[in-house]
Formats: C-alpha cells, sequence, structure tokens
C-alpha cells in the first residue's frame, strides 16, 4: 500500500497503489486522513489507477473519508477505478453514495 | 459433492494472511483454467470470508482460520472458510447490507459481495464454537485449444 500526494491551491490529488484489503487499508484510512488534515483541500481526487486488489474493506475506507471531506465542506472525487475494484463498487451499490469518473485526467 | 481435488491450509487470524489466501485459492483454481474475471471474483469473496473470521471471530485474540477449497464434478469451485471464534448471534442480520459490529472500519458489505460474487453462499454459526462459510461458484467451460 503506498500513497502519493500532490497538492495545489486546496485541491488534493491522492494516488493509492497496492492492495486495498483490511490489511491493507488501515495504513491507507491513516495515510489519507493524515494527507487531508496537512492540506484541508476543497477538492479531494482519489486516483485508483494503481489499485491491485480491492474488497468491502476499500469500500469503508472511501465512505470514511468522504465523510471527513463532507466535515471539511469539500468533494471527493474518485477516478480510474480498475475493473476488479469497480465490480466491487457496483456489487455493493456504492456508486450511488460517491462520485466516480473513469475518464477524468486528474 | 463429489471433489476431484482439494487442498486444506490453517493459518493464525492475522491479517497479514488475507493477502495469502487469497493467493492460495487463485493458485489452486488456475488448474480449472478461470477466466480473469472468475479469478478476481472468487479472490475477493475469499478476502471477504477471510476477513471476517479475522476481524469478527477473533476480536481481541489470534485464533485459527481454517481454509478449504474444492473442485468439485461440473467445474464447480468450492471454498469453505471456518473458525472457531465466537461465532455470530443473529445470521440473518449481518448477512444485511451494511450491517456491521466492526466499526468505522468496516462498511457492513462483505456477504453482499460473497453473494454477488458467488453462486451459492452458507454461513453456519454456534455461538462460542465458530463460523463456517462455505461457497460455491460454477466456471464457465472454456474452449479447448484446437489442434
Amino acid at each position: 500500500m503506498e500513497i502519493c500526494a500532490k497538492s495545489t491551491d486546496r485541491n488534493l490529488l491522492l494516488e493509492i497503489s497496492g492492495e486495498l484489503d483490511h490489511h491493507g487499508s488501515r495504513e491507507a484510512i491513516r495515510e489519507v486522513e493524515q494527507e487531508i488534515d496537512a492540506a484541508l483541500p476543497r477538492k479531494l481526487v482519489l486516483d485508483m489507477s494503481g489499485v491491485t486488489f480491492m474488497d468491502s474493506s476499500g469500500i469503508a475506507l472511501l465512505l470514511r473519508v468522504q465523510r471527513r471531506m463532507e466535515n471539511l465542506e469539500g468533494s471527493m472525487l474518485v477516478c480510474h477505478v480498475p475493473p476488479q475494484a469497480r465490480r466491487v463498487l457496483d456489487a455493493a451499490g456504492i456508486s450511488r453514495l460517491i462520485l466516480i469518473r473513469q475518464e477524468e485526467k486528474a | 459433492m463429489k471433489a476431484t481435488n482439494y487442498i486444506s491450509v490453517e493459518f493464525p487470524s492475522r491479517s497479514a494472511n488475507e493477502g495469502f489466501a487469497r493467493a492460495a485459492v487463485a493458485c489452486f483454481a488456475s488448474q480449472m483454467d478461470p477466466t480473469l474475471n472468475e479469478l478476481e471474483d472468487i479472490k475477493t469473496a475469499v478476502s471477504e470470508a477471510v476477513t471476517n473470521a479475522i476481524v469478527h471471530a477473533y476480536p481481541n485474540s489470534l485464533g485459527k482460520v481454517r481454509l478449504k477449497v474444492r473442485i468439485c464434478d461440473g467445474n464447480v469451485l468450492e471454498i469453505t472458510v471456518r473458525d472457531h471464534g465466537r461465532g455470530i448471534p443473529d445470521i440473518e442480520k449481518a448477512r444485511q447490507p451494511m450491517f456491521t459490529t466492526g466499526g468505522e472500519e468496516r462498511s457492513g458489505m462483505g456477504f453482499t459481495i460473497m453473494e454477488s460474487f458467488m453462486d451459492q453462499l452458507t454461513v453456519k454459526s454456534v455461538l462460542n464454537r465458530g463460523t463456517t462459510v462455505i461457497m460455491r461458484r460454477k466456471l464457465s467451460p472454456r474452449a479447448k485449444p484446437q489442434k
């Protein structure tokens, strides 16, 4: 699990890579929240293109980060979701709760 | 259901073993020549079942998780995940989407994903004795390469 952060003008881009299972997402939640607390972004973009595996632990992470952004009165966009992770999000019906864009270049 | 081949693995309920369990099942199932999508679906379902055992069966201790995978007649893969943990008080409730006792780290979507990615899901549980999750998935027959 690795997170690369790029921040400009209260826009924060986080590139997540590795396996977002229960083991990996605990560390990812910590790191993502640290980056959000440091940047206090208005807009957060999570680039998932490097995620090699995701299960429902990744859903918990996305919902938690979304709540954090709502508390900051900011927005969250998830982009470049690989097919396996996309099927997990679709099976859980999460695509209705969070903004997901496949084509957006962050 | 008659099995033509099987593996049985036991490991302690450490979260580092979630990735191992997925890889072990994928590696064993590869002899059935599954499609990439089938393999990913199976890995996801295994991850959910094993994570449940690690997080919920043994919340404050380490216990044993037993993973059994069988190749059955009719190109069916059967996966059994068994623990000897605290058990599920209300299985029907536990299987409902978004229900979790695992706090903010969990989404409550584990059983929903297992149901969605596998053809059949059976959950048996006895309080303070443990839980057994059995999942079955029929793999699509692949065309034999022409000689």
